[in-house]
């Protein structure tokens, strides 16, 4: 169940403040969430004046500068800093999106706010626990399932089938989507989530699957899929520009189909 | 979300959020405007007296104010809901679509609830 207030011990307080150095010309403000699981204290804002000439465009540059420049305990994750990996999913100014691909300067009031993606348990600073979340990936069974002998060479498909999986295999499981969904946020726990559902939603619709119906069987549940209200929240932040809620459409119209 | 720390619940709404939790707030304009329908039944059942008090009461600046805000809940439900077809035949989810289909949601309850108080006006009704 959400809570739309914190409980105590995640309330965030105010926190320290770092000035930007001596000499900087153009200084930009970042608020930034932090919580540090080994002592007592409430999560807190910290500020960050940052020399921004002296960093990269992107607020993943930003995040490396101030931990390699200014405060090395600040903890958040990365890779591969060019939106492929989905590691540096956070919410930035009151949105979820990738910090390698969000630039500094496109962010909305003085201040950039940074937290953690919404509504999740915080491992540390801006890395949330995504075990429920992989373990609602792993349940729709992404992968092949066929029941036919396997060809000598490879499953194959027309190019027009291929073309049905556009728009889903791109999918990087950042989790943008599923943690901007108010329906996630209120049933996280029985609501599979728009990243899952659309996962489940290429394997349903890939033709070379064959076990689509097992597959309808198993999301035909009140909260699995139905959670879904066409918030559209999942398709307005995909930093991939997918469409989470199409597929989840898409696969009500495949539990009705095959019921009329 | 159980036991540690939750992270914070920060979001700027979009369009297409406000028109969707707005339609949860038009079901419930839908359920008090029902229960209203049926005070007013049951006043005119009561007679001339309940009657002009019900009325009474519905037509004072607050009640009508009232009226005036579930006209547009009613609306904006209808129209919410047309889209929502749309929708469930899995049209119309592109975000510019969407996006645009929301704006239109909104425009067509205040322009509809305008003209329909207009015409009340206009016949004289209040």
């Amino acid at each position: 169940m959400v809570q739309l207030a914190l409980p105590k011990n995640s309330r965030v307080q105010k926190g320290r403040h770092h000035p930007a150095p001596a000499g900087a010309k153009n200084v930009k403000t970042f608020r930034i969430y932090r919580y540090d699981p080994e002592g007592n204290e409430n999560p807190r804002w910290d500020t960050y004046d940052v020399d921004v000439d002296a960093c990269g465009p992107m607020v993943l540059d930003v995040l490396i500068h101030i931990k390699n420049e200014v405060d090395p305990t600040l903890a958040f994750r990365r890779s591969c800093r060019e939106g492929v990996c989905g590691s540096c999913a956070m919410n930035i100014g009151g949105r979820n999106t990738l910090a390698c691909t969000h630039g500094h300067d496109e962010t909305h009031g003085s201040a950039c706010q940074i937290s953690p993606l919404p509504h999740m348990p915080v491992v540390k600073d801006l890395i949330p626990d995504l075990t429920m979340f992989y373990a609602q990936y792993a349940s729709v069974e992404p992968w092949l399932h066929t029941e036919t002998p396997e060809p000598q060479k490879e499953w194959r498909q027309t190019p027009e089938d291929r073309e049905k999986l556009d728009g889903l295999y791109e999918c990087i499981l950042c989790a943008c989507c599923s943690t901007s969904c108010p329906s996630y946020w209120w049933n996280g726990d029985k609501y599979l989530g728009p990243a899952a559902l659309l996962h489940a939603y290429r394997w349903l619709i890939d033709s070379r699957d064959e076990a689509t119906g097992e597959r309808l069987d198993d999301l035909e549940d009140p909260f699995k899929l139905y959670r879904c209200h066409t918030i559209m929240n999942c398709a307005q932040v995909c930093p991939k520009g997918l469409n989470p809620a199409k597929a989840i459409a898409e696969i009500k119209k495949m539990l009705v189909d095959r019921v009329v | 979300m159980t036991g540690g720390i939750g992270s914070p619940l920060l979001w700027r709404w979009h369009i297409t959020m406000a028109t969707s939790i707005f339609h949860r707030v038009s079901i419930f304009g839908l359920y008090l405007s029902a229960l209203l329908l049926a005070g007013w039944l049951l006043s005119l059942a009561g007679g001339p007296g309940s009657y002009a008090v019900y009325t009474g009461v519905l037509g004072s600046p607050l009640g009508l104010l009232v009226l005036f805000g579930l006209t547009f809940t009613l609306f904006f439900n209808l129209a919410y809901n047309v889209r929502q077809a749309f929708w469930d035949m899995g049209k119309g989810f592109k975000l510019a679509q969407a996006n645009a289909g929301s704006v239109a949601i909104i425009a067509f309850a205040a322009a509809t609830t305008l003209a329909f108080w207009a015409v009340l006006f206009i016949l004289g009704v209040l």
